[in-house]
């Protein structure tokens, strides 16, 4: 009867990750003195500022990609998170979430680029990914622990773990989405493969990629919160020690400055994929441009009468 | 009957044939979609039915065999799913043939590595797309000067190149918008100067107008033909539009199922279709757009110099029995038209000169005027119509008659199959029949009037 058997799934994983540990350990610790190097570049990078100072140059950021409204939100965020004295744990989280972000991108875009390449790389991703992603997050913090000890390192490599998946999945879907009559121009032109990838799949899929991005970043924020278990630092740890404690009061200022973060993040980035019209950089380029156009050619009047007999009804023809 | 596309384009022209005067040459090419290609092709080349083929693959393209000469426009005709836009996308390699040979100016397209066929396609072929295929995020001049980036000109000699290119599809003045601001033609005429910039002799062309509206659609045939017979550029176009493919086209290729049905001048698919498909498919076309004056003008007999008098112009017309006759001068040029009353009446008064009889009022055409416009002015002089050449030298004459005849898509006999009965229109024996009774009666009435 099926009760007498009892496969040993978890057993053969342990012996997995402890031949691992015995055998590749050299590896890791190159991984985990790289990873905690960069950590701590960023981090200091955040830190060491005047709070006054980041809070400007992001509400910067946030003015130049989306407007005004973007940056006075930011602004306002931003000196809660002081208020409340979080703002040391709120750099640490953000410096954990923009490592394991950017970790996280350099493995996901390249995967997906080559996924959307091949349609065997695709069917083996695909369940690969599926798996990554539904696995309970806490599960990733064990091998983690085991591989690279307590700190900020495991927190780091289990959230590019969990997050990973939908910036390959939306890198796969925008590249496979872009017109196929544009690909073949570029083919039909003679242009190779990678130029072909440069020049106008990756520009094109882009919304597209920035969208994965933006996933990417919100995963791992979320998930740099519960490494906090390992020992990651920042906003987590207050969470997690308000949790042990049943501080309402300190869970409560630590979990509104997560969500400051966020909605921070999450603007920006979305913004990132789409300059709207009325951000300041998109004003920008679009000036630039119809000011070269207006220097390169003044055209003659028979030029002109000329468009205007051919194309006499552009918007209808649009449709 | 001569051909009015050596008249009409010079470029198009095919008195001399030999190996150098082929573009593009296609040899027995296959195309099976699915898992067993290679197989469903030995099959379908051992005789084997589109459907018999059916579980081992799609067979989009069969035995296609054709040779496109230079400066030719080329039309590939058929309706979708007739497999049209596969052959074009073998022509320059975007998708392998399974079987068969494609060669542009000698060079292979065929079983060569991709490095080949990038050089390939960089020096002798580019490509317009139906849905004009811009990339959205550059300027026209960047897309325009796409062909030439690749091919590593450098940027200021492609973009001066390109600017130039704009110019002469008429898009002065766009050059730095991007393409989302430019109406679906205008766009279009982005995609022909990405092409034409790119210099390659040969352009593919697939169904470059079909999302266009019609108006817009036209005058970009029209403007194609003007830039092909500028640049001699030799074009493979693809389009399921009879009509267009009867008005673009030096040569048509009708496609069916996946082969070529028929390959022929659009005359030829018009009066003589291969089989009852094609003729079934001709049925609507505006035949008016195809036949032009020189393909129902007569030679010109009834005409005679102006120094023969009164009484030479009557026997000439009974010779040929027309009760009009037109009236030539120095070097065949055209002076005009004398009806059999006023000479007759010069004659039975002793008049000398025949000059005072012509009347001026004759409408002149060029050899490739449309016949669609011709019945306008044979209506308003009652006057035979002069084709005339450049130097209004009389090459031809088409009477009245000739016109009714040609115009009708009625049959001159019984009415089954309009098509097949047809080719009466373009017969001068039964035109000159008619002709013949017409005036003879005319003729007979009006002497015995005189007397």
């Amino acid at each position: 009867m099926l009760d007498d058997i009892r496969l040993p799934l978890g057993d053969w994983v342990e012996t997995g990750v402890d031949w691992i540990t015995d055998n590749l350990a050299v590896l890791f610790d190159v991984i985990r003195t790289v990873v905690g190097g960069v950590f701590d570049v960023v981090e200091m990078a955040f830190t060491e500022p005047p709070a006054i100072v980041m809070i400007a140059v992001l509400a910067l950021v946030a003015l130049l990609v989306r407007g005004w409204r973007m940056g006075l939100g930011t602004v306002l965020g931003l000196v809660v998170i002081v208020l409340v004295d979080q703002w040391d744990n709120a750099m640490a989280t953000l410096a954990l979430t923009v490592v394991a972000a950017l970790l996280a991108l350099l493995l996901a875009i390249p995967l997906g680029i080559w996924a959307a390449r091949s349609d065997t790389v695709s069917a083996i991703v695909r369940p690969v990914l599926d798996f990554l992603q539904t696995m309970p997050a806490f599960v990733y913090l064990i091998p983690a622990i085991i591989l690279f000890g307590i700190g900020v390192v495991p927190g780091i490599i289990a959230t590019i773990a969990f997050a990973m998946a939908p910036g390959v999945r939306l890198t796969e879907l925008g590249i496979r989405g872009v017109n196929r009559e544009i690909v073949e121009a570029g083919a039909a032109f003679g242009a190779s493969p990678g130029r072909i990838l440069r020049q106008i799949q990756l520009p094109l899929a882009l919304p597209t990629i920035m969208t994965g991005v933006n996933q990417i970043i919100m995963l791992s924020l979320s998930m740099v919160v519960i490494a906090a278990m390992v020992g990651a630092g920042g906003l987590g740890q207050d969470i997690v020690q308000a949790l042990q404690r049943i501080d309402v009061g300190l869970g409560f200022e630590a979990g509104l400055s997560v969500v400051i973060l966020a909605i921070v993040l999450d603007r920006v980035t979305n913004a990132l994929g789409s300059l709207q019209a009325h951000s300041p950089v998109a004003k920008l380029r679009s000036r630039r441009r119809s000011a070269a156009a207006a220097a390169a050619s003044a055209p003659s009047p028979h030029d002109v009468a000329a468009v205007a007999s051919v194309e006499t009804a552009p918007a209808g023809s649009g449709r | 009957m001569t051909e009015p596309q050596v008249i009409a384009r010079p470029g198009g022209a095919d008195e001399t044939r030999g190996a150098d005067d082929i573009a593009v040459r296609v040899e027995h090419l296959t195309k099976v979609f699915g898992r067993r290609p290679l197989e469903a092709a030995d099959r379908l080349a051992a005789g084997a039915s589109r459907e018999d083929v059916a579980k081992l693959g799609t067979a989009a393209v069969i035995d296609a065999s054709f040779e496109v000469r230079r400066g030719e426009i080329f039309v590939v005709m058929g309706l979708s799913g007739s497999g049209k836009s596969t052959l074009i996308r073998m022509l320059n390699g975007l998708l392998d043939a399974t079987h068969g040979i494609v060669e542009i100016d000698g060079e292979r397209v065929t079983g060569v590595d991709a490095k080949r066929l990038r050089a390939v396609r960089r020096s002798q072929v580019s490509m317009v797309f139906q849905h004009f295929a811009l990339l959205p995020h550059r300027t026209v001049l960047d897309n325009v000067a796409y062909g030439l980036e690749i091919q590593g000109v450098d940027r200021e000699r492609r973009l001066e190149l390109a600017r130039d290119v704009v110019r002469r599809v008429g898009l002065s003045g766009w050059e730095e918008r991007l393409p989302s601001e430019l109406s679906g033609g205008m766009q279009q005429r982005v995609g022909i100067a990405r092409a034409l910039c790119a210099d390659t002799p040969v352009l593919l062309m697939d169904e470059a107008f079909s999302a266009l509206d019609p108006l817009i659609r036209r005058e970009m045939q029209e403007q194609l033909v003007e830039l092909q017979a500028e640049l001699g550029k030799t074009i493979v176009f693809i389009t399921h539009d009879l009509n267009e493919a009867m008005f673009l086209g030096d040569r048509i290729a009708v496609m069916r199922d996946g082969r070529i049905v028929q390959i022929g001048s659009p005359e030829e698919i018009l009066t003589d279709p291969a089989n009852d498909y094609v003729a079934q498919f001709v049925q609507d076309v505006d035949r008016t757009r195809v036949l032009t004056a020189a393909s129902v003008m007569e030679p010109p007999a009834a005409s005679v110099p102006v120094t023969v008098g009164p009484r030479g112009a009557l026997r000439a017309m009974r010779d040929v029995q027309s009760s009009t006759l037109l009236v030539t001068g120095p070097g065949r040029t055209v002076l005009g038209a004398v009806r059999d009353r006023d000479v007759l009446r010069a004659v039975q008064s002793g008049h000398r000169e025949l000059r005072p009889l012509v009347d001026a009022d004759v409408h002149r055409v060029s050899p490739d005027t449309s016949l669609a416009e011709l019945p306008e002015l044979a209506v308003t002089s009652g006057l035979p119509i002069a084709v005339v050449d450049g130097g209004d030298r009389l090459l031809g004459v088409i009477p009245r008659v000739m016109l009714l005849a040609a115009l009708g898509n009625v049959p001159t006999e019984t009415s089954e199959m309009a098509i097949v009965d047809l080719p009466p229109a373009l017969d001068p024996a039964i035109v000159a029949q008619t002709l013949d009774d017409a005036t003879a009666r005319f003729d007979s009435q009006e002497v015995s009037d005189a007397r």
